[in-house]
Formats: C-alpha cells, structure tokens, sequence
C-alpha cells in the first residue's frame, strides 16, 4: 500500500538545534515572547536619559535597584508557578512578614540555619493548607488565599504588638541581604540562584512540565493520569515558599521581623509576572521573563522616585501599568 | 481457528438512573482489524467506549483483556491493561512541544535513581524516540520541538493518535477522530489507521461517517437505542445497508 504524511513538506530526522529554534520562534509566538525583553531595555534607556541627572545611572542607584527588586522577583518566581497551575496566591504578602518575623523569633535563639529553615517550613505550611482547601474543599483559590492574607497577617500583628523585631546576626544579615560576595550584593546572587532554580524547575522536571499541563488543560493531564489536584497544591506551595523566602531576604537587609513587610507588594508582583509573559490564567509561564519583570518594576518604582512622584501617584501609576498588562495578556490568550 | 480477540466485552449494561444507556452489548476487536462502532445519537457509542476505557463502571457484563477478565476500574487501570483511548476533545497539551505531549506523565528520566526520583527530563532521548516512534508511523510534524498548539488539526490529532500507539498500545479506542478535520487531513488520519492495523493493534472506530467505515473498518458494529442490532464484515455490506442499521429500519440479530 502507498503510505502518506500527515504533513507533506518536512525535514526527515531531528533538525538542528539552530533549524528547531528558528522554526519555534517563526511558528510558537515568535517576537511576543521577548516583549518583555524590549520593554526592560526600552524603560532602561528611557530612564537613563531623562533622569540622568538625578543619578539614575549611577552604581549605587542600580544596585538599589536591585535590591529592592530581590524580594519581588523571587515572589513572582513563585507565583509563576500558582498562575502556571490556573491558581492565584493572594497571601504572598502576608506569608513575607509571618517569615520575617519566625525567622526574627528563630535567629536570636537557635541560629541563622534554623531560623531560615523554620521561617520556610512556615511558609510551606502555608501554601499546603491553601492548596489543601483550594482542591479538596473546591473554593477557588484566590478566595482561600484572600481569607489566608486575613489570617496570616492578623497573626503577625498580634506576633509582637505590631512592634518589629530586631536580628542581631551578622551571618544572617550577611548572607541575606546586608554583604554580597566583592561588590555584588548577595541580595543579587539570590535572584539568580532562585530565578535559575525556578527555570530549571520549569523546563527540565517533570513536575515544571506538569504544572504547566495542569494549568493549560487540566481534563487532558487527569486523562494521563498526572494527579493534577497533587500538582495545584504543589504550585501554590511553590509559591508561599517563595514568598516566604523574600521575607527572609527582607529581615536579612533590613534586619529586623515586622508585620508590615511585604504588605503592598501583592500587586508589584502579579504585574512583574503577567508582564513577563505568564498567563493569568494559566497554561503559559516564563521564570526569567518573571525576574525581569520585576526589576522593570523596580525600575519603575525607582524612577517614579526620581521623577518626584508622591506615593500616592506611584501608586496610581503602578495600577495603570498593572491593568495594561492584564489587558495585553487576556488579548494574547484570545489570539492564540 | 480463531486468535484470542485483543478485547472482548460481553453482555455490558449500564443504566444512568431511569435511562438505559446499554443494554445487554457484547463485541469483540481483534488484533491487526479496524472495528467501526456505529449508531445514531445517543445510540449508545460513547458510553460503550467509556466503559471500555475504564471512565464509567458497567452495571453488568465481563470484560476481558487478551483473554483474561479484568474490572477495568480507572482511566489509568485500562492504560496499565494496554487500551488507549483517543477523544473527541484532543488529550493534548497546547503549550507543551511534541516530544513532551508524547511522553506526557511517561517522562524518560536521565542522572540515575536520584534524576528519575527528582524527575530530571532526558529530552534529547524523548526527542530521538519520539522522531523514530512519529516516523515509524509514517507521521510527519515540522519540528519536535514546536509547541503543540501551533500545529494543525490534523497534526495535532496525529500526535494525540501517535501517543497510542506509542506506549505499544495494542488496543486503540478512537472516538470520531476526524470530526473537526478537513477533507486532506481527514484522509491522512485514515491512512494513520490502516498504519495502526498493519502493526497489528486492535482499532475501535466511532464515527458518523459511512465513507470512512467503507474505507478503512475490517468489521462494524452498530447499536440502537443501547442495544446491538448489527454486527456485520463490512466487505459484505453496503452504505444504505449500513445506514438502515443505524436508523433501526432493520437488523441482523
């Protein structure tokens, strides 16, 4: 019998890796994936020229940047994964000061290792009983996380009568915020070492693949037999431990456990995320397009300063940049 | 004298409160034969083959796999048993690449017990067992590495198809394959088919269409209303034939 291609025109055998990546990159979203990209050199540029008199430029100023943009970025690196699952971790902010301040309590008492250790098994703690409610009982989970923001963050007010909680460990400071290794600051080095994880986790485990496949189609995943209900808890404990991480980086720079820390950083962090190319609701995440993400919000952050904007109106331009990246994301999803 | 049939299901009912879906069905598929399962809407077709596929739990009747008889009890117990089960909604995944969806939750592992317990992805040999799977069945995708969703119908459901087949599944369920797909790629799911039965896998064909049944089904199984009324070669029959058993106009048992 003749026998016919399911497609006609096509290469035999495995095509080079050059040959594979420009086929994805004409066919799979091309220039959109690296929206992100161009938009970080563009506001870099942008802001390098009109403040370059305020000292945008200069090395302490980035470094600052840098600094203020480690906790959000290894937020979103988390986050990426809840989204990627179709879930939503509204608790983040408040999983960053329940850690500041266990980690506060833990440091003075037994050590900085098992200071971070029990701030982290906290925040795990955290996410599995989100994830737990969100799967087994069927609430959504941007209202279990919104009743855990209320929860967590009633505890870390009553924690120590709203006072902060000094850390006295030059270890501690050094590792998570304070020193660095030579002149980069270690708060630098963790968002290297987490975004890296978090696109290692994402591309070459099984459990990356799965969570993105739970998100995309979560009918499909069950039918090969992936326990998605496994995977979306996994995804929003991925992402309180994470946030649980950038309150110990917070308490390592500024030395201290508060019950304010981290609180309006829900919304930075979404946006960091979305903007960098993950789907709101689901099926689609990048972990480096999140990490830009967030210095671009940091970069805003630190422009806006310079420019002399008041709170107030950074915080109103934060929500403008917020909904055109949601707007930008929902549309993607309709085209594709 | 002939082979033990790849599965065989006898005297299967299931009843969904007061509706009786099935009624006392029994059919055998044979290894290396296309077998069309027929009938009107709501004939019954789709719960026989979840049935089959392990999805829903027959009330009555015995279903053995190979010969032996098995409570196929779960979507995954049926995979373990060989029967994979191709759906009218595509089981792929849009954003994961071809080499991905064929060996979604099947993941070839590499660094040892310690990478296969992490689940450390070896995706240079899924991409190499994945091209030789994909051209042993004569299917052809552009690239491996190209994201699922970005391909055609046609190629989509060739890779949905090539998943089956590749687990050396020897027994294929195929709920109305080509319903969204154009006259071309229609055409090639059939030749995919044909490709299925000379390896030997025992194919089970839901569809509407009599050209495809005349095309590439060895035998054909009708139902009405939750019963079987024909069990027929196709070589031996005609469309209007075929037709008349769907609509119930007559019946050969």
């Amino acid at each position: 019998m003749t026998r016919r291609s399911i497609h006609g025109k096509a290469s035999t055998g495995l095509p080079s890796p050059v040959e594979a990546w420009i086929d994805r990159y004409k066919h799979d979203g091309g220039l959109r994936r690296f929206v992100v990209y161009f938009a970080f050199a563009l506001i870099l540029v942008t802001f390098s020229i009109i403040l370059h008199d305020d000292g945008f430029l200069s090395s302490s100023n980035l470094l600052n940047i840098g600094r203020q943009a480690a906790p959000i970025a290894v937020m979103a690196v988390g986050m990426a994964f809840a989204l990627a699952a179709r879930e939503i971790d509204l608790s983040v902010g408040s999983v960053v000061a329940l850690s500041s301040l266990v980690a506060a309590e833990m440091v003075g008492n037994y050590g900085f290792l098992i200071g971070v250790l029990v701030a982290l098994a906290a925040s795990v703690l955290v996410g599995l009983v989100n994830g737990l409610i969100t799967v087994k009982v069927r609430i959504p989970s941007f209202l279990v996380t919104l009743g855990m923001l209320g929860i967590i963050s009633g505890i870390a007010r009553n924690w120590n009568d709203l006072q902060s909680l000094p850390i006295r460990n030059d270890r501690f400071s050094g590792l998570f915020g304070a020193g660095g290794l030579g002149p980069v600051s270690s708060l630098l080095i963790w968002i290297i070492v987490v975004g890296g994880l978090g696109h290692f986790a994402l591309h070459h485990l099984r459990w990356g693949r799965h969570v993105l496949s739970t998100g995309a189609d979560r009918d499909a995943a069950n039918a090969v037999g992936i326990n998605t209900a496994r995977v979306k808890i996994s995804a929003l404990v991925a992402s309180a431990t994470a946030a649980g991480f950038a309150g110990v980086l917070l308490a390592g720079r500024l030395s201290i456990g508060r019950h304010d820390l981290g609180e309006d950083y829900l919304l930075t962090v979404i946006a960091a995320v979305v903007i960098g190319g993950t789907n709101l609701f689901g099926g689609r995440a990048s972990v480096i397009g999140a990490v830009t993400g967030a210095l671009i919000m940091a970069m805003l952050n630190n422009g806006l300063i310079l420019m002399g904007l008041e709170v107030a109106d950074q915080r109103i331009a934060r929500g403008v940049i917020i909904i055109l990246a949601v707007a930008l994301s929902m549309r993607e999803a309709k085209e594709s | 004298m002939r082979m033990t049939p790849a599965l065989a299901a006898s005297g299967i009912s299931k009843s969904f409160r007061a509706v009786q879906a099935l009624n006392d069905v029994s059919i055998e598929l044979h290894h290396g034969r296309v077998t069309a399962l027929l009938g009107d809407n709501g004939a019954g077709k789709s719960t026989l083959v979840k049935c089959l596929a392990g999805i829903y739990q027959p009330d009555a009747g015995s279903i053995f796999v190979q010969g032996t008889e098995h409570r196929i009890n779960s979507s995954r117990h049926a995979r373990e048993l060989g029967i994979e089960t191709v759906h009218q909604a595509l089981s792929v995944i849009d954003p994961l690449d071809v080499a991905e969806n064929l060996f979604l939750n099947r993941e070839q592992t590499r660094g040892g017990r310690l990478g296969a317990r992490i689940g450390l992805l070896d995706k240079r040999r899924m991409r190499e067992e994945c091209a030789a799977t994909l051209s042993g069945l004569d299917i052809r995708i552009p690239s491996l590495r190209r994201s699922v969703g970005s391909l055609s119908g046609g190629q989509r459901q060739a890779v949905a198809i090539g998943r089956a087949v590749a687990w050396g599944q020897k027994i294929v369920l195929l709920d109305e394959p080509a319903a969204a797909l154009g006259v071309e790629q229609t055409q090639r799911v059939l030749d995919l088919i044909a490709n299925m039965r000379d390896q030997g896998v025992a194919v089970l064909l839901i569809t509407h269409n009599m050209d495809r049944v005349l095309a590439v089904c060895d035998q054909a199984v009708v139902l009405y209303q939750g019963r079987k009324c024909a069990e027929v070669d196709v070589p031996d029959v005609t469309k209007d034939d075929l037709v008349s058993f769907i609509t119930g106009a007559r019946g050969t048992g």
